[in-house]
């Protein structure tokens, strides 16, 4: 019962986005492709510190694979994340982290949209896509 | 049938075990240790012929360094969540069969250091050093907890304070660096490094107290030795009557300056170094790393190092040098009589293991064993002890099953290793089997 809700569910969703993607060219059809660009983003700017398995590293380096806030609707924040780097030391998920985390300000909308939306999707993660658009938003506020 | 097999590999093991400590020349022979034999898959390490290993503990909270009393207890320092409100562990074994069956503890404080000398049981939280005396029982007595340094820098990257004492009276202590490179901005594509390096003034060295003076901070302690970015193994060598100590070489050379560095360098240049110690000495961090291919000492790029440039002219050369990213945890100087003659005076070493060299293959998660004579490496590393991680080339930090932190000597020679990925003690034992 419940999974039959959820399908249709999925399947009104994925009409309404089809729908919309043909009107204003195409989120949903393309976050297979931003997952694709997002994972060569990955392994060239996150893997060393998260690891292949986005596990990170225990006690030095934050997990992705699995974290609360990294498939959490708060996207702002991932995206802060993203632009400022971190080294707050606060805990996460019951644990402490410490090593700093590279601030990447450099990267363009559309990577940053395409890396989070990339470990919002990956290993057991499963999370809607992040838009350059909400890139956008957060770096003009973020200064 | 099988249990017939048993008992006679039990008396085989029995009987070895009492010719050779009938033939060892030591006086080593603490009385119940005689039924101590390894578990049936060695704790799962491989070992060279003749040791074999048990599981001592499984499960403590994040087990860091480890220390032995000459009566035999271990003492583990906890840095995950405090057990029962303490970050000391006691385990002590009643029945003599190497399986600790009582805990007590004390401390209230997570960190990494513990050793124990004359009668005093030292241990760390992240910023203090404090002692315990212990009684004619090894254990140590309620009330006794006093604050010896206090006030170090934490700033929460490589934060873990390491502890040794020399011969005459100090105590030294590690303060890492809390940053990669002293880079104007840490961990950021080429940001140029701080000229001279202030962190240098508190931290990124080994500073040298009194073992017995109570709240000491920097302005009653020596900056010992210098430019050393982080040590978490640190032992006094009888035999140098000296200081060793293994440093963290710096991360991400590929990412912070990819126009001179490949993947491929980041994973093999920037060796782990021991280095032994002098009062005064510097070893170069954060102005240069060492390369093991060339054994050259090499402008870091944040000071204007390409890959070519060598520095370091004031910088004093590694004992010798490993390679890059492994994570030695701990030093420890082999001076038990249960070991093979090779072992005596040799240096063993926990690595942790790598997380940096992604994504080439990680390294690592084994402890090592270095010949040594007259306080100086003989001959090249070998490893020892292996098959605490196990996953090949799909390896990852989270995935390994163990990884070796901690080392500490029995009274009878045993050579324990703590991990704290899952929490387990070993101890390994020869058995000339
Ligand atoms: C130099 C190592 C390093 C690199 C490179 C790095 N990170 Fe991080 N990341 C960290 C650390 C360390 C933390 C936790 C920091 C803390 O606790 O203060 C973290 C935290 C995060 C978090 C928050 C996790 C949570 O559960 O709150 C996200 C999301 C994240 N990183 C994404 C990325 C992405 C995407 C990239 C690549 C563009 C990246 N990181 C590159 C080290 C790194």
């Amino acid at each position: 019962m419940k999974i039959k809700l959820i399908f249709s569910g999925m399947l009104v969703l994925l009409s309404t986005a089809m729908l919309s993607a043909q009107k204003q060219a195409a989120p949903a059809v393309d976050i297979k492709k931003s997952i694709e660009s997002g994972r060569a983003i990955y392994m060239q700017l996150c893997l060393t510190c998260h690891q292949k398995d986005g596990g990170g590293v225990p006690h030095l380096n934050a997990p992705l694979d699995g974290a609360t806030a990294v498939v959490a609707n708060d996207k702002a924040k991932l995206i802060r994340i993203v632009l400022k780097g971190m080294s707050d030391r606060i805990e996460i998920d019951g644990e402490y982290y410490s090593n700093t985390m590279t601030p990447h300000s450099d990267m363009k909308d559309q990577q940053i949209a395409d890396v989070l939306t990339f470990v919002r999707n990956n290993w057991t993660n499963k999370a809607s896509a992040v838009s350059a658009a909400e890139v956008k938003a957060v770096r003009g506020k973020t200064k | 049938m099988k249990k017939i097999f048993y008992y006679l590999c039990m008396l085989l093991i029995i009987t070895a075990l009492t010719s050779l400590s009938a033939c060892a020349s030591g006086p080593v022979k603490p009385g119940k240790t005689g039924a101590v034999v390894p578990d049936a898959d060695n704790a799962g390490l491989k070992l060279p012929a003749g040791f074999g290993a048990l599981k001592v503990a499984d499960g403590l909270s994040k087990p860091r360094h480890i220390a032995v009393s000459p009566q035999g207890d271990l003492f583990v320092k906890l840095n995950g969540k405090l057990s029962a409100g303490k970050g000391v562990l006691r385990l002590h074994d009643t029945k003599g069969d190497g399986k600790p069956d009582e805990t007590t503890g004390f401390g209230n404080y997570t960190g990494t250091g513990i050793t124990i000398k004359n009668g005093y049981l030292y241990a760390s939280s992240d910023q203090e050093v404090f002692r315990y005396k212990l009684n004619d029982k090894g254990e140590v007595i309620d009330g006794s907890e006093q604050k010896i340094i206090t006030g170090l820098i934490n700033r929460h990257q490589h934060e873990s304070k390491s502890v040794v004492l020399d011969d005459a009276g100090n105590i030294y202590v590690n303060i890492g660096a809390y940053s990669n490179s002293c880079q104007e901005n840490d961990r950021v594509t080429g940001s140029k490094g701080r000229m001279p390096c202030p962190i240098l003034d508190s931290a990124g060295g080994i500073w040298q107290f009194k073992a017995d003076k109570l709240n000491q901070t920097y302005g009653d302690g020596v900056r010992y030795a210098t430019g050393l970015r982080n040590v978490v193994g640190l032992d006094w060598n009888k035999q140098a009557n000296k200081l060793f100590v293994m440093q963290h070489g710096r991360d991400d050379l590929h990412s912070l300056f990819p126009a001179f560095y490949t993947d491929q360098d980041n994973a093999e240049k920037p060796a782990e170094t021991m280095y032994a110690l002098n009062k005064g000495d510097n070893a170069g961090w954060p102005y240069i790393y060492y390369d093991p291919a060339t054994n050259k000492k090499m402008l870091a790029p944040e000071y204007g190092g390409d890959g070519k440039k060598e520095g370091g002219k004031d910088a004093i050369d590694p004992a010798i040098a490993f390679p890059a990213h492994m994570a030695p945890n701990a030093l420890l100087f082999y001076t038990g009589n249960m070991f093979p003659a090779k072992y005596k005076n040799g240096a063993f070493i926990a690595f942790h293991g790598s997380w940096n060299r992604a994504p080439l293959p990680q390294e690592g998660y084994f402890v090592v064993f270095v010949p040594f004579e007259n306080g100086k490496p003989t001959g090249k590393w070998e490893v020892f002890a292996d098959g605490f991680a196990e996953k090949g080339d799909a390896l990852t930090p989270r995935n390994a099953a163990h990884r070796p932190t901690g080392l500490a000597q029995g009274p009878d020679g045993s050579l324990y290793v703590s991990d704290d990925q899952k929490g387990t003690i070993y101890r390994i034992i020869y058995t000339g089997k």
